[in-house]
């Protein structure tokens, strides 16, 4: 025993430091991930409505005007075209996220945080969006409109 | 313990033995400010530091009455401001003294680039105070939205969409940020928690890190006077500069009762997601630079969109800053950079340029 005190203790200690560490790693992590985890917020559950009723009548939407209406948890944006039409939008600005308003001045859809322009058909024609706002369905059924997302 | 000749009262005696104030006294009577032409911008960092310090008790004084819910935050501010005595008073010193800070906080920043201070061995220092710089932008953005009006509730929806654009973790950091997928009362709560605890958890310990050094090395004289063999002359820390420091605080706290008693902040409409966004919508006036550019940065750029192209430059801009003591080599051996100087100037003129057209461009053009 004597003569191999060294290498035995030695092995010991190094048993017992990588029990230490590893221990001390395992630790970390147990205090870390349910941390972690509880940072990340839970999918809440998106509206799967496809369509929805506006609480406007037709008749109440003035030619070349437009308002935000609700879809699901999203805004949408109602618009009278000039010529009379009835078109609906996604309002969520597709450069960052910003809803948009009708400009009855340029008789288009305009975004106020970024000076986005987009036509009567969604198009982005002007200004930093990317990408044309999603459009929508539009049905008249008698007092009624009805918005839905496309096929 | 103690050793200067004069004496003391027994009270001081006790707490000395204790606590050790003779040392405490000899390391503040120690403490030499170098005196040279440029000396006045050593005043930046106290101010700043002055403003923080009103920053948190008026903080501590809000949280009285403030309720982190969408449904309450708006109404509570109000009542606040209209109810609370002195309460309109807390609310827009706590607003301006967060605005004269940052602009201290940019002062002081850029005093020290240009005279740089940053050099050999203060790199930690300059590191802990972008470090500070980022978490004070992070507590005006956080607090922003607090209030919970239309204009915060809108530009913490564009700020938080930005996280959005990064490469790979966007979408994922835009969720953790937002507690969801869209900016609602969750993002309120997060925010509130962010501002009030996380942010003043970090800032202690990297401002304890930042003063610390600060103490360590003693204040940087800029190469330029070294060269002309200037830097010798010095004066006290205790009292000429101190004395003078309290000068400087005390005019900044008569600015802000007179910024606060006859602009006081205003409190606006309560957010509604489902109206469009405000015309003249803007955000803090230390982000409007930015907010500028992105105005101006065309939809796509060499097929990337626009606004990724910006805020990849915001973010490199900002890694380029935090790095600048190990870029510049030629301060780093005690000789004049041009290029470094040339380039913080031309980043203030930037910034002051598009921070001055996002006041006077029409915000419908």
């Amino acid at each position: 025993m004597e003569h191999t005190l060294g290498g035995p203790d030695a092995t010991r200690r190094g048993v017992i430091g990588w029990l230490l560490g590893t221990s001390a790693v395992a630790f970390a992590l147990s205090v870390i991930y349910p941390m972690a985890r509880y940072l990340i917020p839970p999918t809440a559950g998106e509206s799967q409505a496809a369509s929805v009723t506006l609480p406007i009548k037709p008749a109440e939407v003035r030619l070349n005007s437009g308002q935000i209406f609700k879809f699901g948890n999203r805004p949408g944006i109602l618009v009278r075209t000039p010529a009379g039409d009835l078109r609906a939008f996604s309002a969520v600005c597709t450069h960052l996220n910003c809803t948009v308003q009708y400009r009855a001045d340029l008789s288009h859809i305009w975004c106020a945080c970024h000076n986005g322009h987009f036509d009567l058909n969604g198009q982005n024609v002007a200004g930093p969006p990317p990408r044309a706002l999603d459009a929508y369905v539009v049905n008249v059924r008698g007092a009624q409109i009805v918005v839905s997302k496309g096929a | 313990m103690a050793s200067s000749g004069a004496p003391r009262g027994r009270l001081w005696t006790w707490l000395d033995e204790r606590i050790g104030l003779a040392d405490i006294e000899k390391l503040a009577r120690k403490k030499q400010i170098p005196v040279h032409r440029h000396s006045l911008w050593y005043y930046f960092g106290g101010m700043t530091l002055f403003l923080f310090v009103v920053q948190v008790a008026t903080g501590i004084l809000l949280l009285l009455y403030y309720r982190p819910s969408a449904e309450e935050a708006y109404e509570s501010v109000q009542f606040l401001m209209a109810e609370v005595q002195f309460g309109w008073l807390i609310r827009s010193i706590h607003a301006w003294s967060a605005n004269l800070m940052i602009f201290a906080l940019f002062v002081h920043m850029f005093s020290v680039l240009l005279l740089k201070a940053y050099r050999r061995p203060r790199e930690v220092t300059w590191f802990s105070g972008v470090g500070l710089l980022g978490l004070a932008l992070g507590f005006g953005f956080t607090g922003y939205l607090l209030p919970w009006n239309e204009l915060s509730y809108f530009a913490t929806k564009v700020g938080t969409e930005i996280t959005g654009a990064v490469p790979v973790a966007g979408a994922f950091l835009l969720r953790l940020l937002r507690g969801g997928d869209e900016v609602t009362g969750a993002t309120l709560t997060r925010f509130y928690g962010i501002h009030v605890a996380i942010l003043p958890a970090i800032t202690t310990a990297l401002l304890g890190l930042h003063l610390f050094l600060v103490q360590k090395h003693g204040m940087s004289v800029p190469p330029s006077v070294e060269r002309r063999g200037e830097g010798g002359r010095t004066t006290p820390f205790v009292p000429n500069f101190l004395l003078r420091d309290i000068v400087g605080w005390l005019s900044a706290l008569a600015v802000l009762a007179a910024l606060a008693a006859f602009l006081p902040t205003e409190l606006g409409k309560k957010a509604d997601p489902f109206t469009p966004a405000p015309v003249g919508i803007k955000p803090e006036w230390y982000f409007m630079f930015m907010f500028q550019t992105l105005k101006y940065l065309p939809a796509h750029i060499l097929g990337i969109e626009g606004e990724v192209v910006g805020i990849l430059g915001f973010g490199l801009g900002g890694v380029a800053l935090l790095l600048v003591p190990l870029l510049d080599r030629r301060a780093a051996r005690g000789e004049s950079s041009r290029l470094f100087s040339a380039a913080g100037i031309a980043l203030i003129l930037y910034m002051l340029l598009l921070t001055y057209l996002g006041y006077t461009v029409s915000p419908t053009k």
